[in-house]
């Protein structure tokens, strides 16, 4: 067993910090999820050549390992570098379509995703469809050579923004079980029928319900097979789960900030770092970074033998997304009652980030997946028992 | 990066395990927390005759010449077993630091019969200050010609009633720092000054109260040199604290698989309760624990065996977590046996005392965590 790096590999995490700090500056605070929405810059890390590093090069990636997958993760989270706009494309849309894409949708979108010129949004999730999303009800009907889709997604990310839609939609209510009559549309965001409305949310991020109102799309929008949609969605997850594996490199960030200002900051007289009972909650947290780390490095390693790691992910996420939590907890902890001012107060640390951190960090025991449902897969998928 | 085990480890765990599953059994488990010994002579013998306790001593003396890692797994099966014995005590308290600080003649003298089995060792390192650390050690040994002699009074000293050496930490010399002016000696146990009691513990594990009165040791049973004996065992403490976290994650596999067992077959409301959500749930997360106990072990076992700088920091880091997850692992694993998990009858418990037992072994958490803080600069 080894779990050290090789020399090339620490060369590579090298490149990407150099050219992060290079292109975002030393003085780069962002991070926050609005922050992290840049389509410039990712047009910039796609004429670099960073989009899809671990893509096929067939497809025009570079065919990295998932290890090298796993350092190019953690090196943009921890430089908090925007990836929203092509994230998505990047991890869920491209493997799809290379893997059950049309040519048509191969030659369209595969380019435009890996130039990052192309934002797409993720749209599954529905008022009565959110845990249980099988059940959703958004349903396309098929129209001649069209079909026409009626229905509302709720929760969807950049829907204001983006240029096409990737959604899960009801092509089957007549099928024997609800998950076996699903289908995934690409649909031109700007096509009649399809509003969004804004949703803010307390992370000062927005969310976006979308409508569609009898939206009339062309039969080539189907991704894939027909009724097939479901089994994309749940297969789709092997580039994402290699980003999931990277994770702790953004809360390490965190943490380093924490325990610099805890370090450096006076209390009655005393540092911060110096008081036991800060002392237990930091190496605390110390303790739990170095485990969800590793998580990711078994995701990765796992990744990185052919093996779908289904249960590992599901243990990362729920992990992860707890932890973050708490440091978003001990972060305003430790910075007191200054860890409540916002962004733009002169006297605010870190220009606030913990402060927002607090407030962002319930998001992703919520989102992609609830941690209850992650915590029901692990204990029938991965330990068996009974459902 | 290679985070997959060897095919010779692959093999060396699973005919530990299936000869543990055979030779071990609970009942035995059971009936040696009462013995007065603590162990299975027998099944001692068969251990040393599948070279366990050679298992990383260098063929020159008659061991298998493996490596830490290979003990990693061998303990890790044992504790998944609770092997009782004084296996720990022999191999990792024993063997290690005279493997690595001992003369040549000290090596040829001893390391042969621990590899046949011949021998039982232990470490004397503990005190009524009941601390880990230099600064815990005040018991006493004072050159007289051609020996040393040894007063103090040692605690939770593991297996020293039926150890024939006892290594045992002295201070030689008031230091200007707690580490330095330590020395160790390979004491005989049948010395004249030595007594010796059991301690009833939680463990059921042997601890010893062993008190050193006036007890002569050749000087030449000095173990490293004179006054320097930290270092060595500060090595020790590292490779024992690892040692122990293998032994703490096998028993948080058996507890887990054992609860999953039973959940599956036990049935209230008409349906297994391994199909209710919050047994579910609280299955997951013992699961979350047991994972994340696996890796952090390994990563450290890693750092241990080829002495990467930060395997301290590395040790500390893996205890202070595997000390709370074989105790959650444990106590979710009562919950869910319910009543009969309580009872002396039911295996579980041997576990969930044994969590607590590992956890208070070579630093617990809050004693992990101070040493995580330094490393941090705190």
């Amino acid at each position: 067993m080894d779990f050290q790096f090789t020399a090339q590999q620490e060369a590579f995490r090298q490149e990407v910090r150099d050219y992060l700090r290079k292109e975002l500056g030393p003085d780069w605070r962002g991070g926050k999820t609005h922050e992290m929405f840049n389509p410039a810059f990712s047009r910039k890390l796609g004429k670099k050549g960073w989009i899809g590093i671990g893509w096929p090069k067939e497809y025009g990636g570079l065919g990295r390992p998932h290890m090298d997958q796993l350092i190019f993760g953690e090196e943009m989270l921890y430089g908090r570098a925007p990836a929203a706009a092509h994230i998505l494309a990047q991890n869920m849309v491209g493997p799809t379509l290379m893997n059950v894409g049309s040519e048509e949708h191969k030659k369209k979108f595969l380019p435009m995703i890996l130039s990052g010129e192309v934002v797409f949004c993720l749209a599954y999730t529905e008022p009565q469809a959110g845990s249980d999303l099988a059940s959703l009800q958004t349903n396309a009907v098929a129209d001649g050579d069209y079909f026409r889709i009626n229905g509302q997604k709720t929760f969807i990310s950049f829907a204001g923004d983006a240029h096409y839609g990737w959604i899960g939609v009801r092509t089957d209510p007549n099928a024997p079980k609800k998950h076996r009559g699903i289908s995934i549309f690409i649909v031109d965001m700007k096509t009649p029928g399809i509003t969004t409305r804004k949703l803010d949310t307390m992370f000062d991020h927005t969310l976006y319900e979308v409508f569609f109102d009898d939206a009339k799309v062309h039969k080539s929008c189907v991704v894939g097979q027909l009724n097939q949609g479901w089994y994309y969605i749940t297969q789709a997850l092997d580039h994402e789960r290699v980003f999931m594996a990277a994770t702790i490199a953004g809360y390490q960030r965190i943490f380093d900030e924490i325990v610099e200002y805890a370090k450096s900051t006076k209390r009655d007289g005393k540092l911060l770092s110096k008081d036991p009972i800060m002392q237990q909650k930091l190496t605390e947290m110390a303790i739990e970074l170095h485990v969800g780390r590793l998580l990711g490095y078994r995701l990765a390693w796992l990744l990185e033998q052919g093996i779908v790691p289904f249960s590992e992910a599901s243990i990362s996420k729920v992990f992860t997304s707890e932890l973050e939590k708490r440091l978003g907890n001990l972060g305003m902890q430790v910075l007191g009652l200054y860890g409540q001012l916002q962004r733009g107060t002169p006297q605010a640390p870190y220009d606030g980030y913990l402060e927002w951190e607090y407030r962002f960090s319930p998001m992703q025991a919520v989102g992609g997946g609830a941690n209850e449902i992650q915590r029901i897969i692990i204990a029938i998928a991965g330990l068996g028992l009974p459902r | 990066m290679n985070l997959d085990l060897t095919e010779e480890q692959e093999m060396l765990r699973t005919s530990a395990r299936d000869f543990l599953t055979k030779e071990c059994s609970k009942t035995l488990v059971r009936k040696l927390e009462e013995d007065e010994k603590g162990y299975s002579p027998e099944l001692w013998h068969k251990m040393a005759e599948l070279g366990w306790m050679g298992l990383v001593l260098p063929e020159q003396y008659n061991g298998m010449g493996m490596g830490f890692m290979d003990l990693v797994i061998l303990l890790q099966e044992m504790g998944r077993n609770i092997l009782p014995g004084p296996f720990f005590s022999t191999v990792v308290l024993g063997s290690l630091p005279i493997l690595s600080a001992g003369t040549e003649e000290q090596k040829k003298e001893l390391l042969p019969k621990i590899a046949s089995g011949e021998l039982i060792l232990t470490l004397a390192l503990t005190e009524p200050s009941a601390r880990y650390d230099a600064a815990g050690v005040q018991t006493k040994a004072v050159a007289q010609g051609d020996s040393f002699v040894i007063d103090g009074t040692k605690l939770f000293v593991e297996n020293a009633h039926i150890a024939d050496y006892i290594i045992c930490v002295t201070r030689t010399k008031k230091g200007t720092s707690p580490q330095e002016g330590i020395s160790l000696f390979v004491v005989d146990a049948r010395s004249a000054g030595i007594k010796c009691e059991v301690m009833p513990t939680i463990g059921a594990d042997k601890l010893c109260e062993v008190v050193f009165k006036k007890v002569k040791v050749p000087k030449k049973n000095m173990l490293g040199k004179l006054n320097e004996g930290w270092d060595i065992l500060a090595k020790t403490l590292e490779q024992a604290t690892i040692a122990k976290c293998a032994e703490m994650v096998g028993g948080q596999e058996a507890s887990l698989d054992m609860t999953l067992a039973y959940v599956k077959e036990r049935v209230q409301y008409g349906k297994p309760i391994g199909s209710f959500q919050v047994i579910q749930h609280y299955c997951a997360n013992m699961w979350m624990n047991v994972e994340t106990s696996r890796d952090i072990l390994y990563k450290a076992a890693c750092s241990v065996a080829e002495a990467l700088p930060g395997s301290a920091s590395e040790v500390a880091v893996a205890k202070g977590w595997i000390n709370e997850a074989y105790k959650f692992v444990t106590e979710r694993a009562v919950q869910c046996h319910g009543a009969i998990g309580t009872t002396r009858d039911h295996d579980i418990g041997l576990y969930y005392r044994r969590a607590k037992a590992g956890e208070l072994a070579f630093g617990d958490t809050d004693f992990q965590k101070e040493l995580v803080a330094q490393q941090l600069g705190l």
